[in-house]
């Protein structure tokens, strides 16, 4: 019998998922057996226009415009990398309220995942659930930087914004919400049947196959690699805390298998997480007063930044993992080299192995299951390479064969 | 309810602290100066660079270590290895940037990750001529390097020696042959047709 198998493209515009990308997969029956990537549609050419256009102040709103959801953690980096490049140390309370934006973004960014992870396996109430709780800390952000998102806090050598004794009282509010419905969340991610049984040895990414595949954040800590940059080289206020990374097999007391389930008991706990790092800043925040940059006058930074000749790099864990920035300087108004490197980029090949051996109607948990900062999966065109016959299978009707998957297993389980 | 402070204090896999342990062996964190003196040792006059030390912290300040070093591309493919046989080396990128006669590459590795505060970033400069400007795969060492050397390819115009997989990533496959972002010596014509500045057309 002649091997059939199908060319199924997966993208690249949707608009539900956050951003463009394309997926080609050959499958045999249900089961994918290739898989290839095609990037680079929302490749803006933001490095360009930084080096040719923006001036180093300038491009910190660039930096932030990398992304919608980790729209600090694009910043925190490249603000680090140029202060390296310059010989610039900000003062010690804009660190402290540095790393408290980039918790509170932390919890915001993980449960607006785990709402998405709900609505891809056709959990839709817990979506709803899930983005309703997540409203409380976007309103302790807006509160303290003026925004829900693009919170414009950073700045080459300190913050922009203080937090006062109310932002401070509002944030330890926000952190006993957490610690209250952390147990609901608990319950309904980790405890779940129907949840661990639609995403237990699905998408799977062995600890050695993370390893080779560099990938960063969730996904590696997931697979088992204990690597969060704020454990391994601790920097700005976290070299403070004692911070350890979250791996699933300390809360599912199983062997980590690298899929789908143990990445979002990582995430899920990394929100706790989250919360107690909160507490533990406030604390400090309160008994470190002083200045929150270490120049007011921009044009004085601004002139300091154009005579500097220097290279830095930047690194931040942000929700997805390592965000790394390189900047130089050299003598001109703009940076010389600016490079991004977004968590996603390193978790690009990870998708390769967990989605051999998958079936269509788990593509869309496994592409989730990384945070993909950078997704998406619009149509599918089924093409049958022997006749040329080819059909288009909506995002919508792959999502059904997923809520469908589920349907079952909800039956088998009752 | 997770009565624990979850995340915070020491961690609760042995030894994790000081070493990190994989596939039943165990790697052991060496101190910054003392990695640059073993890197020295190995290979000699054919790297120079400097460890630089910065201080994090508010507290409690804490010191952290990075190595910028240059090599020869000729031995470049031998440091990744001698650098993975340590520990399964991480590379975070690959930036690089037009320097006159040369294109220079830094490759940004992280070593000792995965042990408490003692990762070490080995950012490693490579020149390569412009009239030649080829560099072997790192891919056989370590496969996550694809999508950066692609990328290195269509920004720099540089050329990957055995890279598995040599097409476009990131640019449309409309750019012209030849053109290459982050070059400064494109051709100015080219330049005219490809970039434009949507804010002086009034869009």
């Amino acid at each position: 019998m002649a091997e059939k198998t199908f060319t199924v493209p997966i993208g690249p515009i949707h608009p539900a998922l956050k951003e463009i990308e394309s997926f080609i997969l050959t499958v045999d029956g249900e089961r994918v057996i290739k898989v290839d990537l095609d990037l680079g549609y929302s490749h803006r050419g933001l490095e360009y226009v930084v080096t040719h256009r923006c001036n180093p102040i300038q491009a910190i709103y660039i930096a932030e415009r990398i992304c919608g959801i980790c729209s600090t953690s694009h910043p925190y980096a490249y603000v680090q990398s140029m202060e390296h490049a310059a010989d610039i140390t900000p003062p010690e309370r804009a660190e402290i309220i540095r790393a408290i934006i980039a918790e509170l973004e932390r919890i915001h960014s993980h449960i607006l995942w785990a709402g998405v992870a709900a609505h891809e396996i056709g959990f839709d109430t817990l979506l709803h659930w899930t983005w309703m709780i997540r409203e409380n800390v976007l309103d302790v952000l807006e509160t303290i930087t003026g925004n829900r998102v693009s919170y414009a806090m950073y700045t080459i050598g300190g913050v922009r914004r203080d937090i006062d004794e109310k932002g401070i009282r509002q944030i330890r509010a926000s952190a006993k919400y957490y610690r209250e419905v952390f147990d609901k969340l608990v319950e309904v991610f980790v405890e779940d049947t129907t949840v661990k049984m639609r995403t237990r040895d699905i998408g799977i990414l062995t600890r050695e196959e993370a390893e080779r595949q560099v990938a960063v954040g969730p996904t590696a800590r997931g697979s088992g690699v204990p690597k969060d940059v704020r454990y391994d080289k601790p920097y700005s206020a976290y070299a403070d805390l004692e911070i350890y990374p979250i791996l699933p097999d300390e809360f599912t007391h199983e062997e980590t298998k690298g899929d789908v389930y143990d990445r979002i008991v990582v995430r899920i706990f990394e929100v706790l997480q989250s919360v107690h790092i909160l507490e533990d800043l406030c604390d400090l925040l309160e008994t470190t007063p002083g200045p929150i940059t270490y120049q007011q006058n921009l044009v004085v930074v601004l002139n300091q930044l154009k005579r500097a000749v220097g290279e830095g790099i930047g690194r931040h864990e942000a929700p997805r993992g390592e965000v790394f920035h390189y900047s130089m300087l050299n003598k001109r108004e703009q940076p010389v080299v600016w490079k991004v490197r977004a968590p996603t980029y390193n978790n690009y090949a990870s998708w390769i192995p967990m989605m051999k051996g998958a079936q269509i109607a788990d593509i869309p948990i496994v592409i989730a299951s990384i945070d993909p900062c950078l997704s998406c999966a619009d149509r599918m065109t089924v093409v049958d390479e022997r006749t040329g016959e080819s059909k288009v299978m909506t995002l919508q009707q792959m999502r059904e064969m997923g809520w469908r998957k589920t349907k079952e297993i909800r039956r088998r389980v009752k | 309810m997770v009565k624990r402070r979850v995340g915070m204090g020491p961690s609760p896999y042995k030894d994790d602290d000081v070493t990190y342990a994989y596939n039943g062996k165990k790697v052991i964190a060496v101190d910054g100066d003392e990695l640059w003196r073993k890197i020295k040792e190995n290979f000699g006059d054919e790297v120079e660079g400097e460890v630089k030390t910065f201080t994090a912290g508010v507290k409690r300040k804490k010191e952290y270590k990075e190595i910028w070093l240059k090599i020869s591309r000729e031995r470049f493919h031998d440091l990744v290895k001698w650098m993975n046989e340590i520990q399964p080396s991480h590379l975070a990128v690959a930036s690089g940037r037009d320097a006159g006669e040369e294109i220079e590459l830094i490759y940004h590795f992280s070593l000792f990750y995965g042990i408490r505060g003692r990762e070490i970033s080995v950012n490693v400069k490579v020149s390569l001529p412009k009239n030649d400007p080829v560099i072997d795969t790192i891919t056989d060492v370590i496969p996550g390097a694809l999508i950066t050397e692609r990328e290195k390819q269509e920004m720099l115009g540089i050329k990957v020696r055995n890279i598995p997989d040599p097409r476009r990533v990131f640019t449309s496959d409309e750019l012209p042959e030849g053109y290459y972002p982050w070059r400064n010596d494109n051709d100015p014509e080219v330049e005219k047709e490809v970039v434009r500045d949507l804010s002086k057309e009034g869009l």
